[in-house]
């Protein structure tokens, strides 16, 4: 057994130690430990002797042991702080410990230590406040500031006090000020703090530059004298032999953390004024550099190391001056030189200089020279490490963006540099590069090039903005379209391309496709072909974007058009399981079949100009630096949408516009045939409807324009799905006029349905109606089975969804499959419906059964259970968020409060249960009340968006219960309340 | 080497010492206390090793509080340091 022989070791704790060691098995481990926690507990408890201090250390040793190992300790604690007031220095070096280790917020216990602590503070033993000092920096809780924050700068600048007490004492109050800089009170030690930099002792002075650096930072002008003291200290330490210092020599550099910490002091004030100081600071900063340039004293890693670090930070204090000493040519050769050294930590270092070196205004001069060297750098040896290569990115892009810089080599390098080590391109240097680009681009045929080179090698990491963007340019400027054209189409013959190129070039082709199909290479039926060899790969979005383009090939080369409509005929297009794809395939194919040439080149015309403004990809950029979004894009999004809880957002352009234009279509498709004489109105609308496919409605609608070219791509169009579908076989479907009204049950039966999603919703002798579903944001899917639980066959079973009053199609789209109409004695059949909440409703859609049993008619109307709270997406939140966003939902009609009884077991797991089912997000530690339920969600429509805060008061005695809900909009809430108070 | 911090860390053998400091610390300063701290182990222990540390965790506490302290670096010199806890230790 080693080491346990230098005598003072706990014998018991190194035997429990070493059994733990030996424990095969984690089950072992566990069981050896448990017994051993019982021991302990016994020995704790045991009243009949009281244990000494040694078995008490021993056994406060083994729970923080175990406590490391990973277990929970919850006692022990009162022994430890019994130890605290032991004399021998080890039971109180224990004691210490396992507070430090386990905080605990007893405030008896807290008492207790602090009293602990107060005596040894003052005890006078210099090793015992020490202890102390450790364990109020280890801890640094607020309650220990409040007892402590007066006496520590006390201690620190009394003159009687111990090195290493002082030492201590400093960073004890670093740690104090650093947790709760409010309760450490400025005074006049703050003045003998600063003469500290002075002291004798090094130790004392490298802590208190440590507490002199972070003080200073809020305080700066209190401090300003600690400047020269910390100038004429460093340049004492430069200066000096690597032997004088002794103790303080690293491997042959005298003081290197001293130096460090010295030269950060010196870069939270700006140059000194007295020239003197200046004087000799500039020459400390020399001497720096020059010994950087002298043949290293050692091998060792160490001392290149210790040394390289002072070299930094000199040359980041001279990048803090921001001009150029004598000295700043050097600090670029430094780095420059490191850029080819082998070891990575230092190249890795020096194009971390490199960069705020180049950003830095009046250094470019010098990277300048060095600028052959980085780009050498860059590309002769690719670092192999991912963390190097994001930083010679960096690099770059502070190069570009200096005059100096070519920034054509620079992003041409970027590219080589992606293409190597592929995907190590992140989504933000993508888009950097993209701007940079942009920015950059002298001609536009070579910015063309950058961009698709840049999805051909990083295509994952390209946002839509990103490609958006090239589409603008590309459609603003007609010089380039030619050229963009063809370059798509090399670039879209690669056997393998991603899924972004065949958008942009699906897009470009689609509008410029013209201006290379002289080329016999790139005939029409070649780029058809060549387009519609990648549509089985691509997803649904690119699919629907493809088939934009085919309909505006028909345009473009009538020539194509017979393939092109045999393609849109084709089942998997027509019967596709998108509904996207399925409606875009039979406008197109009607479109392209009805309306005349003069129509279609009208609908298919070339997008106009966009109109000029900001780059998406900057207001991308520029988003993600927003207040509060510092990083991510995903925080600008969330941010959007919690501002969306607090009102109905506008509903955006592209879907206020189309409930008409479905309803034109709709009109259009329900009478095919006779459409086509009224070619001219019903051309009018098409057009108004394939505006999502074309310009008629688009330029300067909206807000932002980005909106409205992504709409343009993606046609709004989920709205007509219902119409559609009952298209196929009008003449089937029943008049809407002689539906039952609901079964009484009904309402009770959907209430069952409120907080969950699946189970049977209607039984009777015959039937059997079990119900599946399933919804996400503002659609939902539900399944339906009808389950025929007598022998005999039904006969024209026909379920059917239909709307009441006024649940138009306009607030909830219910998309049905039909059914078979026989459904055999004791089958199943099951029927899928598919939901999209287009606004708030209140009235449920009744489902409508109807179906013919051994000859005598059978009709059954229930209520769908589709409420709004399906639509509810839950929102975390936090406590204060909550608080703010309660207040400003506080008009009386955005409330909507319910007090009633109970009708089921109060239970609290129950009611959880029940608001998570219904859909909010169970807020945690919002209400002071731990009784009280506090929720949050959204609803999500398509047409808006409706925040919702609910509270629910159980009162157990009466049993009864409070409701509060406040929503953006007054019947939701009332409609929330009602149906939520059902449920408890 | 990243995070919200950034983690500074040294393999000796089969263990590694990790320090955590802000982004825009001194990356070499903070490795070679890592080295620093490790020498002082090695000297207190005579030639240290994992069992070493694992059977006198609460003196490596005491170690690591002698060398750094509230986040900082209270004493770099290796003399002092062990000369500070020959004397601890002698107290007993």
């Amino acid at each position: 057994m080693p080491a346990v022989s230098k005598g003072d070791g706990m014998r018991g704790l190194a035997v429990f130690i070493s059994d733990i060691r030996n424990c095969k098995s984690k089950e072992a481990e566990i069981k050896r430990i448990n017994k051993e926690l019982a021991n302990i507990r016994s020995k704790f408890k045991g009243r009949d002797k009281a244990l000494d201090g040694y078995s008490k250390k021993k056994y406060v040793c083994k729970l923080l042991f175990i406590f490391l190992l990973g277990h929970d300790i919850d006692f022990g604690h009162m022994e430890a702080v019994n130890l605290l007031s032991s004399n021998k220095y080890t039971e109180k070096q224990i004691g210490y410990l396992f507070i430090s280790v386990l905080v605990n917020s007893n405030s008896e216990l807290i008492r207790l230590i602090n009293n602990a602590i107060k005596n040894d503070l003052a005890s006078r033993n210099p090793t015992f406040m020490c202890l102390a000092l450790h364990c109020i920096a280890n801890v640094g809780s607020r309650e220990m500031g409040e007892a402590f924050a007066a006496d520590i700068p006390r201690i620190l600048v009394a003159g009687d006090s111990m090195d290493s007490v002082k030492q201590s004492a400093a960073l004890c109050l670093l740690r104090l000020y650093k947790a709760s800089p409010d309760l450490v009170p400025m005074g006049e030690w703050t003045a003998r703090v600063v003469h500290l930099l002075n002291d004798q002792h090094m130790g004392v002075v490298t802590a208190a530059v440590s507490l002199i650096t972070c003080l200073c930072k809020k305080n700066p002008d209190d401090f300003k004298t600690c400047i020269s003291l910390a100038v004429s200290r460093l340049s004492r330490i430069v200066s000096s032999a690597s032997t004088d210092l002794q103790d303080y020599t690293y491997y042959f550099v005298p003081a290197p953390w001293l130096s460090v910490k010295l030269l950060r002091l010196l870069q939270c004030y700006p140059p000194p004024e007295d020239a003197a100081v200046k004087g000799r600071l500039v020459e400390c900063l020399e001497t720096v550099l020059n010994k950087a340039q002298e043949p290293p004293k050692s091998k060792k890693v160490q001392h290149s190391n210790a040394k390289n670090a002072i070299l930094f930070e000199t040359i980041s204090l001279i990048i803090h001056y921001d001009r150029c000493p004598p000295g700043g040519g050097g600090g670029g050769g430094g780095p420059g030189s490191f850029l080819q050294h082998r070891e990575t930590n230092l190249r890795y270092l020096a194009l971390e200089s490199m960069c705020t070196l180049a950003s830095s205004e009046f250094s470019h001069e010098a990277v300048k020279t060095h600028i052959d060297t980085v780009i050498n750098a860059l590309k002769t040896r690719l670092p192999k490490d991912p963390s190097c290569q994001l930083k010679c990115t960096g690099l770059s892009r502070a190069l570009s963006r200096s005059p100096v810089a070519q920034p054509f080599r620079v992003v041409r390098n970027l590219l080589t540099f992606g293409r190597t080590p592929e995907g190590r391109y992140s989504d933000p240097d993508v888009l950097k590069v993209a701007i940079l680009a942009e920015k950059y681009a002298v001609d536009y045929s070579w910015y063309v090039d950058t961009i698709l080179n840049l999805i051909r090698i990083a295509g994952d990491y390209v946002s839509e903005e990103v490609w958006y963007r090239v589409l603008q340019i590309v459609t603003n400027r007609d010089d380039v379209q030619g050229y963009a054209a063809k370059t798509v189409f090399e670039a879209l013959q690669a056997p393998a391309c991603h899924e972004n190129m065949v958008k942009v070039g699906g897009y470009i082709l689609g509008e410029f496709g013209n201006l290379i199909a002289g080329d016999p290479r790139s005939s029409p039926p070649v780029q058809f072909s060549l387009l519609h060899s990648k549509f089985h790969l691509c997803s649904v979005a690119t699919r629907a974007l493809l088939l934009s383009t085919y309909i505006k090939f028909i345009n473009l080369f009538p020539e194509t058009k017979a393939t092109i409509q045999g393609v849109l005929r084709a089942g998997s297009q027509l019967r596709n399981a998108d509904v996207e794809l399925q409606q875009r395939a039979v406008e197109y194919l009607t479109l392209s079949s009805v309306a005349s040439t003069d129509v279609l080149a009208t609908v298919l015309e070339e997008m106009p100009p966009f109109p000029e403004r900001e780059s998406s990809i900057l207001a991308k950029l520029k988003r993600k630096k927003g207040p509060g979004a510092a990083s991510a894009l995903d925080d600008g999004r969330r941010d959007a949408s919690s501002n969306d809880i607090n009102g109905g957002v506008e509903p955006t352009p592209s879907t206020v516009s189309t409930p008409s234009p479905s309803a034109d279509l709709l009109g259009l498709r329900a009478a095919p045939p006779p459409a086509a004489p009224q070619a001219p109105a019903g051309a009018g609308n098409l057009l108004v409807d394939v505006s999502s496919d074309g310009p008629v409605a688009q330029p300067g609608l909206g807000p932002t324009p980005e909106e409205a070219f992504l709409s343009e791509l993606e046609p709004p169009a989920p709205e007509s799905p219902m119409a559609l579908l009952a298209d196929p076989a009008p003449a089937a479907d029943p008049g809407p006029e002689d539906f039952g009204s609901p079964i009484p049950e009904a309402d009770e039966l959907l209430n069952k349905f409120v907080c969950k999603n699946n189970g049977v919703l209607f039984e009777n002798q015959l039937l059997q109606i079990g119900v599946k579903s399933e919804f996400r944001q503002n659609l939902g899917r539900m399944y339906l089975f009808y389950g025929n639980k007598t022998s005999v066959q039904f006969q024209s079973f026909t379920p059917t969804v239909v709307h009441p009053g006024d649940l138009q199609t306009a607030q909830l789209a219910v998309q049905t499959k039909r059914v078979a109409a026989q459904v055999d004695g004791g089958a199943q059949v099951q029927q899928v419906l598919n939901i999209e909440c287009l606004r708030d409703f209140l009235a449920p859609p009744l489902l409508s059964v109807r179906f013919r049993y051994g000859g005598a008619p059978q009709s059954l109307t229930l209520k769908l259970p589709v409420t709004i709270n399906k639509f509810f997406q839950p929102t975390e939140m936090a406590a204060q968020d909550f608080f703010q966003r309660w207040k400003q939902l506080s008009l009386p009609q955005q409330e909507a409060q319910k007090i009633f009884k109970a009708t089921h077991p109060m239970d609290a797991e129950v009611t959880k249960a029940k608001l998570l089912g219904f859909g909010s997000a169970l807020l945690d530690n919002v209400d002071p009340n731990p009784e009280n339920f506090v929720g949050a969600g959204i609803i999500q429509t398509k047409a808006l968006q409706v925040g919702c805060l609910l509270r629910l008061e159980p009162n157990a005695q009466a049993q009864m219960y409070r409701l509060t809900l406040r929503t953006s909009k007054e019947p939701v809430s009332r409609h929330l309340c009602e149906l939520l108070a059902q449920q408890f | 080497q990243f995070r919200n911090f950034k983690i500074i860390y040294r393999r000796y053998a089969g263990l590694y010492f990790c320090i955590c400091v802000d982004v825009n610390d001194n990356n070499l300063a903070y490795l070679e206390a890592i080295h620093n701290f490790v020498e002082v182990l090695n000297e207190y222990f005579h030639n240290v090793c994992e069992l070493d540390l694992v059977f006198n965790f609460y003196k490596v506490y005491t170690v690591v509080d002698e060398m750094f302290l509230a986040g900082e670096i209270r004493e770099t010199s290796q003399t002092k340091v062990l000369k500070q806890l020959l004397m601890l230790q002698s107290l007993e």
